[in-house]
């Protein structure tokens, strides 16, 4: 089913805040194999000039696709969800996530298609602290592969 | 922010330190529970071959992370990153056993952006079992 081209444009009201703690991000650094000191010692995250323990770049993800997860699930854009692959992603940070922050996410509809029979949705997700501060935006594109006839 | 590398030292072309990440089962066991990302395509055999993959594969946004480690250990402060976007073009295919799977990343410097900002972008290679499991692997730096 093709995806209805008007939902482009559309934006979803922001996430409630997501607090960003300190384990959260150590569990996550100790995930991927990453010992940068910038992830867990303060000291050494002071010394590069963040303000305290800073989150790995992509870390952010886990927040801004949950919003995302609205926003296929809607069930006016009627996308089938257990097709969806990731196709691409792309962060723009203005600073790093970091230990502390609370962190609201505004998705919005880039754009739709269909090709081949896949549906084809862009969404980007704007993250911002709690002073109102930009902090990093999300560009997801996500592929609900055709469904297979009979 | 504080990147080790200096702008005025990097020329078009400079490679970047390349590394070797390894992945097994456990990891990916470890990734899903730190990243909130459930799928069972990550961990049930049995549930990746009924939706037509070849075996459990990684977490695209966990090689994602592996390959910018390329760029924040040579940089030093991750937070010098100020773009970073991939195409997943291929799975990184995770075998049930000890040795598990290996991403191979290789990055260059292709491009200095902006003399004022001190930004540079560099290009990033991603395989696995030798295929390219990244495409369009692009980061925008800043240094020092």
């Amino acid at each position: 089913m093709a995806l209805d081209p008007s939902f482009v444009g559309r934006t979803y009201p922001p996430t409630d805040p997501y607090e960003v703690g300190r384990e959260k991000i150590r569990e996550f650094a100790e995930a991927i194999g990453d010992t940068n000191p910038a992830y867990t010692d303060t000291e050494a995250a002071k010394a590069l000039g963040h303000l305290d323990v800073i989150a790995p770049p992509t870390f952010v993800f886990a927040i801004t696709f949950k919003a995302a997860g609205t926003v296929v699930r809607d069930p006016q854009l009627g996308l089938d969800y257990n097709r969806v692959v990731h196709g691409d992603q792309k962060f723009a940070y203005t600073r790093p996530v970091r230990a502390g922050d609370r962190l609201t996410v505004t998705s919005t509809i880039e754009a739709v298609k269909t090709m081949a029979g896949n549906d084809i949705i862009d969404i980007r997700g704007d993250v911002h602290d709690e002073a109102g501060e930009h902090v990093v935006t999300a560009f997801t594109k996500l592929v609900a592969r055709a469904a297979k006839e009979g | 922010m504080s990147a080790k590398i200096s702008y005025d030292d990097v020329e078009v072309g400079t490679e970047l330190p390349a590394q070797s990440f390894p992945v097994t089962r456990a990891t990916l066991v470890q990734y899903a529970g730190a990243s909130g990302d459930f799928n069972p395509i990550h961990w049930n055999e049995k549930f990746a071959k009924e939706v037509g993959l070849p075996d459990v594969i990684a977490h695209g946004m966990f090689t994602m992370a592996e390959a910018i480690r390329v760029v924040t250990d040579w940089t030093g402060d991750p937070g010098a990153v100020a773009e970073y976007g991939v195409r997943f073009t291929k799975p990184v295919i995770v075998p049930n056993d000890d040795n598990g799977a290996l991403i191979e990343v290789s990055g260059k410097v292709a491009a200095k952006l902006d003399d004022d900002a001190r930004t540079v972008r560099v290009d990033l290679t991603a395989t696995s079992a030798g295929q390219k499991v990244l495409g369009m692997s692009r980061a925008v730096v800043r240094l020092a």
